[in-house]
Parts: structure tokens; C-alpha cells; sequence
């Protein structure tokens, strides 16, 4: 066993002890949401950090699959059939979503999914009768996977630490694959990739869906968690929020959205009942960090690490004895 | 009768109200090395980017060995046996040299379209993008990262890069520029290795290198073929004085 499998396993056993070490219920629950930010994150990363493709309106799939969880579960479906067509449908949305916004690069390429979002959220917010607008739809309850209740908070933590834990050695892999290695091509030499024999349009679709997909993932545990989805929670902010997680973090590493998901998370929920404009504070420690961490805190502190290490083992100069005469 | 390699026909393109090539046609013999000469701006690159198909063409045909391209996407065109490299360096500067090789490969592999397999898992490709730097003398480099080696073994990466892929037909955008004398020679020695079955189209610059390796030349000049010969056609003629080489 390497040190990096010891570093998992102590990393894995201390975020399965989380609600043994931390009683509070709320604390529990706000670990719970740190894991749904995070995989909403780590799955906008997929696009930006390894695909290059900056998108403004990843929200736009908490809200596909929330809403459809919800309306599929008040039309009298089962939880799970109603998880798994949910994720389809909000996947087949991404797919779709997808091919409109590759239409474009760059800032066109921002601009279109920050549009998608909008109408998505729009259509939240106007469609009274389906969605009940600004006062949202409620789902009427958890559901209960293999017959256990996760309606306790540690219950519920724990299974959503299950599907994070499956989903983070999902995109891992991805990141390790062909598949990846061909994305990350395609982020710094498109030209050049399609010269090799890439199909870039399609990997980069394909990464679209992929996104989409644990995006959905991540809306489900949202609704699981909430019980509650309302056009708030699918608004421009929760875009820019999720990829301000994956910029403080770090985009070009898969911690890093999780390390920008568990600040921006406790930020949010814990600071902000001490300071008003938690804002404030959270654009500051932004600010800071991108200044001194250009490319966020988990390669920044790397960095840091390495040159520490370097100073340590470069020979100290050699001092002349002071019976060397002076030259 | 062979299909030529290579057959550009009536091609054509204009950027705005600038012909960037006017009518161009050539045709390239399987195993023929040819060079592309012309005077700055006279749509050498240009009409290496619409054979590519990095531009389309206004009007015009490309065959590959009797097989039309126009139409058809640079990937496909790739998996078609054409291959090339870049005037302008484009590689992949924060990954070892092996890694590049390897992206290579990997266009021609349908394992590219695997997410789940490990990368590094599947030795051929590593074995194979070895043997590629290897024949461009860049084999004990493999592990080292691009932005840390030299232009010149730059160079050669992308020519072992396009090597990889076993093309039918390799277009070469000016593969001796910026390198020194020792290495033009070292880059020239390593084209005359590569086999008959490969075809070379040659954009360069360098007359004393390039002359010596082509068998025919193409003079391009404001986006038309001017003249097209043998060597000692094309440098006998007046014309190449007067619109390249000068007196």
C-alpha cells in the first residue's frame, strides 16, 4: 500500500466517522451539503478545468432534475423509477443544451449557457401551474434505498457520502482515461487534436452530457436533502457559485472543487449567522486567494509545499572557517 | 494507371476580396517528395490549411489517393492516411514528450472514446510512442516536459508525432524554421529515412537543404502555381529567380 491509498483510506474512514466525531445534527447536515456542492462542482470542473469550457448556468440541472423528482413522485411514480427517468430527463435537457451551446467558444460559449440557464429558471419562476413560481413544490418525502430510512442526519449523510464516493471515483477515472487525456487535448490545442484524428465537437459534447449527468446526480441529493425546490436555488448565483468552488479550489485538480465547495459552504451557512454581508467576506478570501493562488488553493498550496521541500534539501552554503584568510 | 497521392484540382479560396489561392493544381505521386516554394504571402500555408481541412475551400477538389476530401472533416481526413505539421509550433507544452506522442496515437484508436480505462494501463501505446521518438533521435527525452526542451527537439517532436500516426501523405509546414544549421541537417537526415511509402509535401525555405530533398517543385506565387518541375527545372527557370530566389 502507497502512502496515497493510506491517505484515502484515513481520507474515506475520517468523512464515514463525520457524524460519530461531530453529534450536532446541524453540523451533519451542513456536511451533507458540503458533498452535494462538491459533486455539482467536481461535474461543472469536468467542463472548465479539464475541458476549458467556462459554463454560467450548471444550476440549470439541480433545478431539471428537482422539479421533474418532484413531479414525477406527485404524479403517484415510485422514488426509484422517479430518480432514474429524472436524471434521464434532466441528462437528455444537458445532451440538448449541449449541442446549442458548442454552436459557440469562449465568451459565446459562456454567454449560451448562461442563457439556457436563464430560461430554464424563467420558466421556474413563470410557469405557476407547474411549478408553483417563487413559493416552489415540496416533495412529500425521502425515499428509503434498500429499506433504510435516511431521514436522520446522520442517515442521510451517509448516503450521500455513498453516492459522492461512487461518483468521485467516476469522474477520477474519467479524468485518467483516453477519454480524459483526449479532453484535456482539446482545452489546450483544439486545432492541433483535430489535426491527430480527434473529434473535438464530440468530446467536448460528450464531456456536455457527462456533466450534465453528475449535475443531475447532484440535484437529486439536493432535492433529497431540501425537500423543497424553488427557482432561487436554480438562480444565476447558484451557477456562479458552483464555479467560484471549482475556481477557489482549483479547476485544473479534481480536490480542488471539493476544497472550494467546503469553504464557499461553510461561508454561506455558518458565517453568515455571525456577519451580515457574508458576501463581503467571501469575495475577499476570492480575492486573496486568486492574487496569491492564481490557480486556486489546492495547486497554490502544492506549490508552496514543493518549494518548501526544495528549500529543505538544497545544501546550505558552505561558510569559510575563519582561519581562511581574507582574499 | 496509380491514383496520384495527392490531386489538388481548381482550388480555390479568398479571404474577403484577397485571393489566397487562384486556381491551383497539382498532383502528387505516391512516394514523391515535393517542395512548395513561394515568396511570403503566397498561399503556401493556406493551401496546406485547406487540404487539412483547418479552411474550406471556395471552390475546387482534394483527392487522397482518388478518394475525395472536400466535404469531409479534418479528423476524417486524418484517419485517412494525411498528416502534418505546423509552421508555428503547436504542441502540448505542460506534458512529457511521450504524452504527446501518445495523444497521437490515440486520434487513430478508438480507445480514445474510453472513459473508464486508465490511460497508462495500456502499454502498446507507451511502447509505441517510444519508437516514434526514437526514430527522431528523441528517445532518452520521452520523459522530459515540453516546455523544458529545446526548439529544436521541438521540432522533431512534431514530426514524431506525425510519423506516429503511419500516415499515407505528410504535409510539412516549413519543418527546418528557426533550427540551426546542425540540426537542419539532423532534421534533413531524418526525412530521407522515412519510407517510400509515405508521400512528403514540403513548405520550406531553406533552398540549399530543401533542394536537395525534393524531386519536384511547386512555385506558388499570389496564390497561383507559376511553375511546376524537377529540380533543375524550376531553379533553371526565370521565373524563380524572379519572383524567389532573386538575383
Amino acid at each position: 500500500m502507497n502512502r496515497k491509498s493510506i491517505a484515502v483510506a484515513i481520507g474515506a474512514t475520517a468523512c464515514a466517522a463525520v457524524p460519530w466525531i461531530i453529534t450536532n445534527d446541524y453540523f451533519v447536515n451542513l456536511a451533507s451539503q458540503i458533498l452535494i456542492y462538491a459533486l455539482l462542482a467536481l461535474s461543472l470542473n469536468l467542463l472548465l478545468g479539464y475541458g476549458g469550457m467556462v459554463s454560467l448556468g450548471h444550476a440549470a440541472f439541480l433545478g431539471l432534475t428537482g422539479y421533474s423528482t418532484i413531479l414525477l413522485v406527485l404524479a403517484g411514480h415510485d422514488q426509484l423509477t422517479t430518480a432514474i427517468l429524472s436524471v434521464v430527463f434532466s441528462t437528455a435537457c444537458g445532451a440538448l443544451f449541449g449541442v446549442l451551446a458548442l454552436r459557440a467558444s469562449g465568451i459565446g460559449f459562456l454567454m449560451i449557457t448562461l442563457a439556457l440557464g436563464q430560461i430554464v429558471w424563467g420558466i421556474a419562476y413563470r410557469a405557476n401551474e407547474l411549478t408553483g413560481g417563487d413559493n416552489g413544490l415540496t416533495l412529500p418525502a425521502r425515499p428509503v434505498p434498500f429499506g433504510i430510512d435516511i431521514n436522520s442526519a446522520s442517515n442521510f449523510y451517509h448516503f450521500t457520502l455513498i453516492v459522492f464516493a461512487i461518483a468521485l471515483f467516476c469522474i477520477w477515472r474519467m479524468t485518467r482515461s483516453p477519454f480524459g487525456a483526449a479532453l484535456c487535448g482539446t482545452r489546450d490545442q483544439p486545432r492541433r487534436m483535430s489535426m491527430l484524428g480527434h473529434n473535438v465537437w464530440m468530446i467536448q459534447w460528450l464531456t456536455f452530457v457527462i456533466a450534465s449527468f453528475w449535475g443531475s446526480i447532484s440535484g437529486l441529493l439536493y432535492i433529497y436533502y431540501n425537500l423543497f425546490m424553488s427557482p432561487h436555488a436554480i438562480s444565476l448565483q447558484q451557477s456562479a457559485e458552483a464555479l467560484l468552488m471549482a475556481i477557489l479550489g482549483g479547476a485544473t485538480t479534481l480536490s480542488g472543487p471539493i476544497v472550494g465547495a467546503v469553504i464557499i459552504t461553510i461561508v454561506k451557512n455558518v458565517v453568515s449567522t455571525y456577519i451580515e454581508r457574508w458576501n463581503i467576506l467571501l469575495g475577499l478570501i476570492f480575492v486573496i486567494v486568486i492574487m496569491f493562488m492564481p490557480n486556486g488553493l489546492v495547486p497554490g498550496c502544492r506549490q508552496l509545499w514543493q518549494s518548501i521541500q526544495s528549500r529543505r534539501k538544497a545544501p546550505a552554503p558552505e561558510t569559510k572557517s575563519a582561519s581562511e584568510p581574507a582574499p | 494507371m496509380t491514383a496520384p497521392a495527392l490531386e489538388i484540382a481548381g482550388l480555390n479560396k479568398r479571404f474577403g476580396g484577397l485571393p489566397a489561392t487562384r486556381d491551383v493544381s497539382l498532383q502528387v505521386m505516391p512516394g514523391e517528395r515535393r517542395l512548395i516554394i513561394g515568396p511570403n504571402g503566397a498561399g503556401k500555408t493556406t493551401l496546406f490549411n485547406l487540404v487539412t481541412g483547418d479552411l474550406s475551400a471556395d471552390s475546387g477538389s482534394v483527392k487522397l489517393f482518388g478518394q475525395e476530401l472536400m466535404g469531409m472533416r479534418t479528423p476524417d481526413r486524418v484517419h485517412r492516411g494525411l498528416a502534418r505539421t505546423y509552421q508555428i509550433l503547436t504542441l502540448f507544452p505542460r506534458e512529457k514528450l511521450v504524452h504527446n506522442v501518445v495523444l497521437a496515437l490515440l486520434g487513430l484508436d478508438k480507445l480514445r472514446w474510453n472513459p473508464w480505462a486508465v490511460l497508462t494501463g495500456h502499454r502498446h501505446l507507451y511502447e509505441q510512442a517510444r519508437e516514434a521518438l526514437a526514430q527522431v533521435g528523441l528517445a532518452d527525452s520521452a520523459e522530459r516536459i515540453v516546455a523544458e526542451t529545446s526548439y529544436g527537439e521541438r521540432r522533431r517532436l512534431e514530426l514524431a508525432m506525425a510519423l506516429a500516426q503511419k500516415p499515407k501523405v505528410l504535409l510539412l509546414d516549413e519543418p527546418l524554421a528557426g533550427l540551426s544549421q546542425g540540426e537542419r541537417q539532423s532534421v534533413r537526415s531524418l526525412l530521407d529515412k522515412v519510407p517510400r511509402g509515405v508521400t512528403i509535401v514540403m513548405i520550406e525555405h531553406d533552398m540549399d537543404t530543401a533542394l536537395g530533398f525534393a524531386e519536384r517543385i511547386t512555385l506558388l506565387h499570389y496564390g497561383e502555381v507559376i511553375l511546376e518541375g524537377t529540380r533543375a527545372e524550376v531553379v533553371a527557370d526565370p521565373r524563380t529567380r524572379e519572383v524567389y530566389l532573386g538575383d
